[in-house]
Formats: structure tokens, C-alpha cells, sequence
């Protein structure tokens, strides 16, 4: 059981729920899981080949799961997810 | 200049007291700040407090870059502007305000948007670069730029409840070079995808935060002193006080400064981003002198706005309301028989809203007003309220 954070602007796609707890043993796994619960979560984290945008950063506690073994970095119930996408936003 | 050719009068000494009594600061910092250029690219929401407290602090030389004019919907977060600077060139007014709170700074002022063009004569003559901007073309600039120039880049973005921070480009102590935004998030989102600020909001009083943890960085890299977060990025979530700090590397594919860089110069960042090809799509548009012809002629047609309810509280130009997600929805009463225009604020909005009911209703008598209400109170009605 890992515990996903879900980023404020992809809240709208979780019904506003901040964090999600994942049964998985894989961050692959993790990511399978929420985007079949969450549909819409789907265009915003995955590619048409199904892999991690590059616009997404998916953290594995403190560390980038592309320091790690990406989607294949293993996952257990303390593990904390973090989906941190590119934000622009400040001048205006 | 180096510090040796610096020194302090009393006021300043005494202005900089809190500073130089701090045993692991001290007069030494202090005089590395007034030897110190740095540039701060956008003077709103961000770089309202890095600018404030960075000329509080005693910076020597301060450049501003910002294209802008100070409108009434800044003050809810742009604290370096007040009431009686709307309209006037922000950098103008960012250098009144500044000036009157530090004599001893030099103000450097660039009212121009940073550009591939203009983008390396700004940046070469500073030591250091703080990024406050508001789109990802311009973020990509600017880490570029300052990858070529040699230059650390303090990165702080913002939107909604959501803020990031990053010391990018930064070299240590040890000679090592730290990661840039291209590590971190090698391409942008497509256009669309995600909202700016002034589409998506922005709660006021995370700038400031976010701004001020921006200024803290660039002191950190100006003085030495501490461990400037470079190879790692901050995130904070303002709703749930939550803060996490991630470790962040470089990468060997990084096309500026990985193993085989194919980038030796500045590109051209719009279409990097995308945003060149959406534009090409064609889809027909009206000015907002043209929309005004129409309705003094008496023209049939039919406007529509594609806001949100709390925008069209402030201003609205007759159209009827269908927010944007409600848009596809509604497509069955949308008339087919007569030109319908589409408005947003800006143009961003009603574009997308015109491409996806061409595309899934195969309209073919949509026009989006250019500008958006914007150019409308611009050019046919000035009184209206802006935001």
C-alpha cells in the first residue's frame, strides 16, 4: 500500500482528494491503478505509448523514479508518491 | 568589481546592521550583495517580493525585465505596485517604489519581452538570474540562455495553491555543476493542457512566499554562504501545508549541457512549446472593430462567451455565457445558420472551444474575436472594466 500525493490542478480528476493509498508493489503498478480509477487522470500522466510524460515528474519519496528503477521501482506500504507536474505560472 | 573596490558609508553600515552582526554573514557578505548584478525577469507575482527584499537586502545592481503596464487585477498579489500606478510601465514603477526603499541601489531597467534575440545581451551582464515568469516558452529561454552564458538561475513557479523552487545551473565549491530545468522536466506540456495563471488563478499570498524563498536563494548563491538548493527542487502545496524537498540530477540526454549537446544557441521557444503549430491551424477570427461593426450594422449573428460566471460578473459585452467545460455540451444551441463569434478573455479559451466543436460537431461558421474582451474594451469600449 503505497500512498500517492495527487498535485492541486489534478485534484479536479480525483474528486478532489489530495491523497490516494495504492495497493501495488511497483510504481508502474501505482500509476496503472489510479489511472483505472481516475480516467481522467490518464492523458495528464501517461503518453499514447503509455509511458510518463515528460512534462510529469514522479518522485519515489525524495528521489525521481528516473534515478531509480523508473516504472519498475518497487513500492511498499511507507512508500510516498509524489506526482509533481510543470507548473508556469508567476508574472501575470 | 571586486569587493575590495567596495565599501560602505555609515548609513549604510548602519542600514545593513542586521546583516553584518550575523557571525556566519558579516560585512563580507554584505559587500559581496553591493558587488553582486542580478536580474529579475518579471517584476508580478514572484518578482514583487524577490525585488523588495533583494534591494532591501543591499544588492549593488538590480536589472528588471518586464514588458508589462500595472493593471488593477495585479494588486491582489503584486505588492511592489499601488493604486496610482496603473497603467504606467511596471519596471517604471517597480523602480520608483525600490528607490525609495534603498538609495543605494542601481536599477537597471529592461521594458522589453525577453526574446532569443535579446535574450543573452540582457542576461550576460549579470551574475545572477532569477526566473519569475509566467509561460513555458519563456521558462525554457531563460534556462537556456542562462546554461550558455554560464549563469545560475533561481526558479520559482507558482500556480494555483502549488509552488517550486530550484537553484538551477548553480556550480559548487567543488567545481560541480548542479541540474537545470531541462533535467528536471526536459519538455513542455502541449498548449492547453495546463492553464496559466490568469486562466487557472493564483492565490495571492503564494507568490509572496514562493518570490521571498527566490530572493533567500539568491542571496545564499551571491554570498556563499549555506547550501544553495541546487540538485534539489521544493515543492509547496499552500492548501495542505505540505512541503517536500526532492533530490534532482542532471541528465546525460540533456540537449544544452548533457554528453552530446545539439543545442549551441538560443531556439526559437514558441514552437519548442508547441504553441507555433496550434497557431497555424487555421480558424477564423474577427477583430473587436469588426465585432463593433457588426452589431452598429445590425449584422445577424450570435456571440457567445466562454468564461467562467465569477469573470463575466466583472465585465461582459452581451454575449451569452457558456463556460468553457460546459461548451461541448451545449453545442445542439449553437446556431448553424448564422456567423456565431466566440470570445474569452484573452483568445486562448474560445480558440480551443472553435477547434473542438469544428472537430466533433463540424461547425463551420465559428469566429473567434481576437483578443479576446480584452481588445474589445481596448478598442471599442475603454470604459469597461478590465481585469
Amino acid at each position: 500500500m503505497a500512498t500517492v500525493i495527487i498535485p492541486t490542478p489534478l485534484r479536479k480528476f480525483t474528486n478532489q482528494t489530495a491523497k490516494l493509498n495504492v495497493d501495488a508493489h511497483t510504481v508502474g503498478e501505482v500509476i496503472e491503478k489510479i489511472t483505472l480509477d481516475y480516467p481522467e487522470l490518464k492523458k495528464h500522466l501517461l503518453d499514447s505509448q503509455g509511458a510518463v510524460r515528460s512534462f510529469v515528474n514522479i518522485f519515489s519519496g525524495d528521489d525521481d523514479i528516473r534515478d531509480l528503477e523508473k516504472e519498475k521501482t518497487s513500492v511498499d506500504h511507507s512508500t510516498i508518491i509524489s506526482i509533481v507536474p510543470a507548473i508556469a505560472g508567476g508574472l501575470h | 568589481m571586486t569587493t575590495s573596490d567596495i565599501h560602505f558609508s555609515k548609513e549604510e553600515l548602519a542600514r545593513y546592521n542586521r546583516h553584518i552582526i550575523i557571525p556566519e554573514f558579516g560585512e563580507e557578505a554584505q559587500l559581496k550583495l553591493k558587488a553582486a548584478k542580478v536580474l529579475i525577469i518579471g517584476s508580478g507575482g514572484l518578482g514583487s517580493p524577490a525585488l523588495l527584499y533583494l534591494t532591501a537586502a543591499g544588492v549593488g545592481t538590480i536589472g528588471i525585465v518586464d514588458f508589462d503596464v500595472v493593471d488593477d487585477s495585479n494588486l491582489q498579489r503584486q505588492v511592489l505596485f499601488d493604486i496610482h500606478e496603473i497603467g504606467k510601465a511596471k519596471v517604471e514603477a517597480a523602480k520608483r517604489r525600490l528607490e525609495a526603499l534603498n538609495p543605494h541601489v542601481q536599477f537597471v531597467l529592461h521594458n522589453t519581452h525577453l526574446n532569443s534575440t535579446n535574450a543573452l545581451d540582457i542576461i550576460q551582464n549579470y551574475d545572477v538570474v532569477a526566473d519569475g515568469t509566467d509561460n513555458f516558452p519563456t521558462r525554457y529561454l531563460v534556462n537556456d540562455a542562462t546554461l550558455l552564458l554560464d549563469k545560475p538561475n533561481v526558479y520559482g513557479s507558482i500556480f494555483q495553491f502549488e509552488g517550486q523552487v530550484s537553484v538551477f545551473n548553480y556550480v559548487n565549491s567543488q567545481g560541480e555543476r548542479g541540474p537545470n530545468y531541462r533535467d528536471l522536466y526536459p519538455t513542455p506540456p502541449p498548449p492547453g493542457l495546463v492553464p496559466s495563471c490568469a486562466e487557472g488563478g493564483v492565490l495571492g499570498v503564494l507568490p509572496g512566499i514562493i518570490g521571498s524563498l527566490q530572493a533567500l536563494e539568491v542571496i545564499k548563491v551571491i554570498t556563499g554562504i549555506g547550501e544553495p538548493l541546487s540538485g534539489r527542487f521544493y515543492t509547496f502545496d499552500a492548501l495542505n501545508f505540505e512541503s517536500r524537498t526532492f533530490h534532482i540530477k542532471r541528465r546525460d540526454d540533456n540537449p544544452v549541457n548533457g554528453k552530446n549537446p545539439t543545442i549551441h544557441k538560443l531556439i526559437d521557444y514558441e514552437q519548442f512549446c508547441g504553441m507555433r503549430a496550434i497557431e497555424e491551424k487555421p480558424v477564423k477570427e474577427i477583430t473587436a472593430r469588426e465585432l463593433y461593426d457588426w452589431q452598429v450594422k445590425g449584422t445577424p449573428f450570435k456571440l457567445i462567451d466562454v468564461r467562467e460566471p465569477s469573470e463575466y460578473k466583472i465585465v461582459e459585452i452581451g454575449g451569452e455565457l457558456i463556460p468553457p467545460s460546459t461548451v461541448l455540451d451545449r453545442a445542439e444551441d449553437i446556431p448553424r445558420d448564422i456567423p456565431v463569434v466566440l470570445h474569452c478573455k484573452a483568445g486562448t479559451r474560445s480558440l480551443k472551444a472553435i477547434r473542438e466543436l469544428e472537430e466533433k460537431f463540424g461547425f463551420k461558421n465559428l469566429y473567434n474575436l481576437k483578443g479576446g474582451i480584452l481588445a474589445y474594451i481596448d478598442q471599442v469600449q475603454p470604459a469597461l472594466t478590465r481585469y
